[in-house]
């Protein structure tokens, strides 16, 4: 009983993080696109968090408060200040299509989930379907990173992907440690990195509508 | 002698949802108005609402057909007997084997399709504003509602209400993703139906704003009287199947005797008044979206549920 | 017996359609000829019912017609019978509303010959035994129909209708003659006794059943085969109408199931994913053309897509059960289909009959120019608001039991293993969730402009009423719309043999369940009871109607409408039925069909109108039809260039032709 009450509140973890990247690609104003991505973090840091408790693997927990402290705290500050000083945190972005991308959205669910549960047919059953979620969010971050015009949405959708990561490795257990903070301070310079980009763009082109780039490419056909 | 108590317990189901639909309302009202600081109408204000409507002369436009007339009878009838499907206190009601979750969608449907009719009856811009959007609204709605029915019928492998309420008191449901999933759009559905914020305001008389109201513009007296209890009895029903299905604990079983159902009936009142205290919450806090922005609301919803369904289809074979 | 009943009345609708094309002038011709098709549909239907209800074994008759070493075999069993239950059964309410609309027909002489010849047609198609016969009554039945749409050929619209239906009918015939070639196989047998001995090939299979999609499909309205629809089905007269959507939809129907259920042998899983696909896209775009128009009759009839999607939903989840050996679930998927092939037949007969009406009483169709109706018509509003309900899908009425049925059908298919399935049919599901609410807007918009509001042209204010008999026959399938919603039981038991001979199982009897409720799986699992709900909700009404005549003021007084103070008394401030689809319009036709509004408002002072435009692609013509005719075109034209040889040319191809020829011969040896 308590190991299948385990099992459900391990799914309903990694599905919660699926609706959440739903809800990131339903998001079309500035401010809420941020807030909802420290959600999607809080997430999979508790699913995190209950691995670790399930699996008894203490090091998890540092993992859980990693994903907790730098990426529903100090990245989505970072971003809110970004957004302001950008001064795009009341622009409503046009997104192509919230019902054509939803569907898409679900389209990629399905796809994930037919390629993941047969090939994992060996494994329990908690890392087949965490598997298949897993899956399904990097699927949708890569989705949100297409659909979306504005590089500071792009970037969230690349963060999200790296959510689906975590998700995945805490599945099949045993991540080390080491792994999971050079995986962070990774994702940690390249948002450094983007962001003095950004402002760079901003700088010289008044706009970071990746659309507007495509005009300066220099090599016309 | 058990089938003359169970069609005790359903009878007394029908009169209790019909004497505690205004009383819910009252109470989401009295809420909304503490939590914007006013004093708010008092709680039987509906009561009172009912009442007055009954005694006043109605009103009819030249050009109101027979129809007119007969909706309102009609939009409550259907409304109050999908309303009397839905256990509350008791499971096993005499008339789940009559109707089910499909069914009780259907019946709202056929509410609606009246209603949207009776817009349309008298002939003016507002009543066909009214029409439109609800039949928008509730081209989304509607599959919506059907793919959490869906859902929870694959659960429980049954699409009557009291079999799903019964089996989700069992254990080896537990936790599951799709049920979350399912509640969530639920929930949003229900907003949608009920006219609530943030799809319709329901107590706007700002005409471009309106859906519900605007149906009901040309509507006096009883009629008004009738579609008001109506519209009380279908926030009753969505937030009771809220209810039953999700939080189904409490709910007497047939046979258990008189004390469990009492019980039953209080622990029935005790979650109404969570719920109405929640919708309360969240009808303050959001603000009403565009006519085109429900839409992609309801989109979301219908996806919500199309997912939970592919994820049982996907990972049982019952 | 009932087999000889059965022709004895098609050879009698054939004999007066060839009297009447000496008397179609004569007075009493309209008359007699509707008379004696009703009298002649009337007892083909109960030799029909009466051979299905008590389960005789097949009865086959071999007549000396048609090719000679073939002869013309016909075949009575469970499925031919329901059939033509279905077909006669429209025939003869179609008959019965002709006897006072047909009054109005200003050239009898092209509709009275063909009238009942269509109807002979139609009986012949269900009844025949061998290719040849179906084929061949198949084309009659077509060209009868092309007959009835061309007779008024002089209104705008009408030829070039005619002349598509004439094309895809050609396109279907040419596929059920390739379809029932291979299935004759080598062999050449062409009856089907034959044909279902033998067991053709997996790929030969495959290909049949597309043949057969084609074909029938086409025939039928499934997307992308339905252009013609919509065309030829409103411009033949009102209960020709109603006999093409009701009835002949449902012909093509029958030639699809007895092709693929009977003739085919063990269906493979894959077809259990295509078909319902079909069915399903099928289903949503049909609902979305029909809530763009505003023409009554061609919102009928692209209506009737819909339900034909609906039909092989059922049919294609039929398929897949059978596929994966489970008969039951096979058997409640198929009775779903057949069942709600006899109620669309019923409930768009009767809405084509509304639609007549309302043309005969005011010349118009365009529901723009009709309005408040209700109160100069109000039996036909009446009866055409049951149709609507029907239609819809709402308790009590028999359109609620049909889908019912398929969405318990949808609810029983976790089981099926393949992952194609499995993902599948949950889609399928959604879309006809989606397709049952779209057709409920679609209705309230059809009936709400016609019929209520205020009369927005001076022909809607002077209408009058339709005539008896019209009244008569649409009464009629008011009243049986209800019956079948209530006591659907013993529909249900009818279907049982039919059921059993195409997947070998049958739903569990009807007839001894209390209180009339049909239990298609199990008691425990769902239950309808449509008597239950039809008492309870006509108790509540009477006690709620008690209780507020006791207790409620009575006082009612009559004034100018409230309309937030600012009435206004012309009446083209009301919506119009283009108005009322503006929201569905922009969610999912801005998808679909690339709706786009466009609004040419002048500034301020300019004194000229505001414009407001929709544009509007069809996505299967564009996509399909127009790089089809020019190919066609292109290819045309080059040809033409055969016709402006020299006659050596001439002589070259003649000889090029004769080597050939010699070549294959020789290279075949």
């Amino acid at each position: 009983m308590m190991d299948r009450l385990a099992l459900d509140v391990a799914h309903l973890f990694a599905g919660g993080l699926v609706l959440v990247s739903f809800m990131l690609l339903y998001q079309d104003r500035m401010t809420g696109l941020v807030n909802n991505f420290a959600l999607h973090a809080v997430v999979v840091s508790l699913s995190v968090a209950w691995q670790a408790y399930i699996q008894d693997a203490p090091h998890l927990y540092i993992t859980a408060a990693i994903a907790l402290g730098v990426k529903a705290f100090v990245i989505p500050l970072a971003l809110h200040r970004i957004i302001l000083r950008l001064g795009i945190h009341r622009t409503i972005e046009p997104v192509v299509g919230i019902g054509l991308t939803m569907l898409a959205g679900i389209g990629l669910v399905a796809l994930a989930i037919m390629v993941m549960l047969p090939i994992t047919a060996q494994a329990g059953t908690l890392a087949r379907e965490d598997l298949a979620f897993a899956l399904s969010v990097i699927l949708l971050g890569l989705l949100m990173m297409v659909s979306r015009r504005n590089a500071v949405s792009q970037v969230i959708g690349f963060m999200s992907i790296e959510n689906g990561l975590i998700l995945a490795a805490t599945g099949a257990k045993g991540m080390p440690l080491v792994v999971e903070i050079s995986v962070a301070f990774s994702i940690l310079v390249a948002l450094i990195v983007i962001g003095i980009f950004l402002f760079r763009i901003r700088e010289r082109f008044e706009t970071v509508d990746v659309h507007a780039l495509h005009e300066h490419r220099g090599e016309q056909p | 002698m058990a089938i003359a108590l169970d069609a005790a317990v359903q009878l007394v189901q029908l009169a209790l949802v019909l004497a505690l639909a205004p009383l819910l309302t009252g109470l989401v009202r009295r809420l909304k108005a503490h939590l914007l600081r006013r004093q708010g109408p008092p709680l039987l204000q509906p009561y009172r609402d009912l009442l007055r409507l009954l005694r006043k002369e109605v009103v009819l436009a030249h050009s109101a057909s027979w129809l007119f007339r007969v909706v309102p009878y009609l939009v409550f009838t259907t409304t109050w007997v999908a309303a009397a499907l839905v256990p509350t206190f008791a499971a096993g009601l005499v008339f789940s084997h009559a109707a089910d979750m499909i069914a009780i969608v259907a019946l709202l449907g056929s509410a609606r399709f009246l209603l949207a009719l009776a817009g349309l009856d008298v002939g003016t811009s507002f009543g066909g504003i009214g029409s439109s959007r609800e039949m928008m609204i509730a081209s989304l709605a509607e599959p919506a509602m059907l793919m959490v029915v869906f859902t929870l019928s694959l659960l429980a492998g049954s699409t009557q209400l009291s079999s799903i309420a019964a089996s989700m008191q069992s254990p080896e449901v537990g936790l599951r993703v799709s049920l979350a999933l399912a509640l969530v759009g639920l929930v949003m559905v229900a907003l949608a139906e009920n006219a609530r914020i943030p799809v319709d305001n329901p107590a706007t008389h700002l005409e471009l704003t309106m859906v519900h109201e605007a149906m009901i513009l040309e509507y006096s007296g009883r009629h008004l009287a009738l579609i008001e209890a109506a519209s009380y009895l279908k926030l009753l029903l969505y937030l009771s199947v809220i209810v039953c299905v999700f939080f189904p604990w409490g709910v007497a079983v047939s046979g258990q005797g008189f004390a469990a159902y009492l019980a039953g009936v209080a622990v029935y009142v005790l979650k109404l008044a969570a719920g109405g205290f929640l919708l309360a919450v969240f009808e303050t806090a959001i603000a009403k979206m565009r006519v085109f922005r429900v839409s992609e609301f309801l989109g979301a919803a219908l996806m919500l549920g199309f997912l939970a369904a592919l994820l049982l289809f996907v990972t049982q074979a019952r | 017996m009932a087999l000889e009943v059965l022709l004895w009345c098609a050879a009698a609708l054939l004999a007066t359609g060839v009297a009447a094309v000496a008397t179609a002038r004569h007075r009493a011709a309209s008359a007699s000829v509707y008379g004696i098709a009703l009298g002649a549909t009337a007892i083909a239907m109960l030799a029909a019912a009466g051979s299905l209800l008590a389960q005789h074994p097949p009865a086959v008759a071999h007549l000396p017609l048609g090719l000679p070493w073939l002869g013309a075999r016909f075949r009575l069993d469970a499925l031919t019978a329901f059939f033509l239950l279905v077909v006669n059964l429209g025939g003869a309410a179609a008959s019965l509303f002709a006897l006072g609309h047909g009054r109005h027909e200003e050239s009898p002489a092209r509709v009275l010959p063909f009238y009942p010849a269509f109807l002979a047609g139609m009986n012949l198609v269900v009844l025949a035994d061998d290719a040849f016969t179906f084929l061949f009554s198949w084309e009659f039945m077509s060209l009868t129909s092309w007959a009835l749409v061309m007779a008024h050929h002089r209104r705008s619209g009408n030829a070039a209708a005619g002349y598509v239906y004439l094309l895809m009918a050609s396109l279907g015939t040419l596929a059920l003659l390739l379809a029932f070639g291979l299935l004759a196989g080598p062999g050449g047998g062409y009856a089907f006794e034959a044909m279902r001995h033998a067991a053709p090939s997996a790929d030969v299979a495959g290909a049949v059943l597309a043949l057969a999609l084609i074909g029938a499909g086409s025939k039928a309205g499934l997307v992308p085969l339905h252009v013609w629809l919509p065309l030829a089905h409103p411009a033949a007269p009102s209960h020709v109408s109603a006999l093409m959507s009701g009835v002949m939809t449902k012909v093509a129907v029958y030639g699809f199931v007895r092709i693929v259920f009977d003739l085919l042998g063990p269906p493979a899983w894959w077809w259990g994913a295509l078909v319902p696909l079909l069915g399903g896209v099928t289903a949503v775009l049909g609902v979305l053309y029909a809530l763009m128009q505003h023409d009554l009759k061609r919102l009928l009839a692209y209506h009737t897509v819909e339900n034909i999607g609906i039909i092989f939903i059922g049919l294609g989840l039929a398929l897949a059960f059978q596929a994966n050996q489970m008969q039951a679930a096979a058997a409640l998927a198929l009775t779903a289909a057949l069942f709600h092939v006899f109620n669309h037949s019923v409930f768009k007969s009767l809405l084509f009959f509304g639609a007549g009406a309302v043309l005969n009483a005011t010349g118009e169709r365009d529901m723009e120019r009709l309005g408040g109706l209700i109160h100069r018509m109000p039996y036909t509003a009446f009866a055409f608001l049951v149709g609507s309900a029907a239609i819809s899908a709402l308790p009590p009425f028999n359109g609620f039991v049909s889908e019912w049925l398929t969405f318990q059908a949808i609810l029983l298919s976790p089981a099926l293993p393949q992952w194609l399935l499995k993902f599948l049919v949950p889609a399928i599901g959604a879309l006809l969730a989606l397709s049952a609410a779209l057709a409920a807007a679609c209705f309230v918009k059809a009936f709400g402009v016609t019929f209520l509001g205020r009369p927005r042209t001076p022909v809607a204010r002077d209408a009058a009423e339709t005539d008896r008999w019209s009244l008569a026959a649409m009464f009629v399938f008011a009243a049986l719309c209800l019956a079948a919603g209530i006591v659907p039981g013993q529909f249900l038991d009818a279907l049982a043999p039919v059921t059993q001979a195409l997947v070998g199982a049958h739903l569990p009897l009807q007839e001894e369940r209390a209180w009339l409720t049909i239990v298609p799986i199990a008691e425990s699992r769902s239950a309808y009871s449509g008597l239950v709900l039809f008492t309870a909700i006509a108790l509540a009404a009477w006690i709620t109607t008690w209780v507020i005549h006791r207790w409620a003021s009575a006082a009612t007084r009559r004034s100018a409408p409230w309309d937030c103070g600012f009435p206004d008394a012309s009446p083209i401030t009301q919506y119009t039925a283009g108005s009322f689809s503006q929201p569905i319009r922009r969610v999912f036709g801005s998808v679909v069909f690339r709706a786009r509004e466009e609004v040419d408002m002048p500034r301020p002072g300019d004194a000229r109108p505001a414009r407001f435009s929709v544009r509007v692609h069809d996505v299967p013509w564009d996509l399909f039809y127009v790089p089809a005719a020019n190919a066609v075109t292109f290819a045309a034209e080059r040809l033409n260039k055969v016709q402006f040889m020299t006659i050596r040319g001439y002589l070259t191809l003649v000889f090029g032709a004769l080597v050939v020829l010699l070549a294959v011969l020789a290279a075949w040896q």
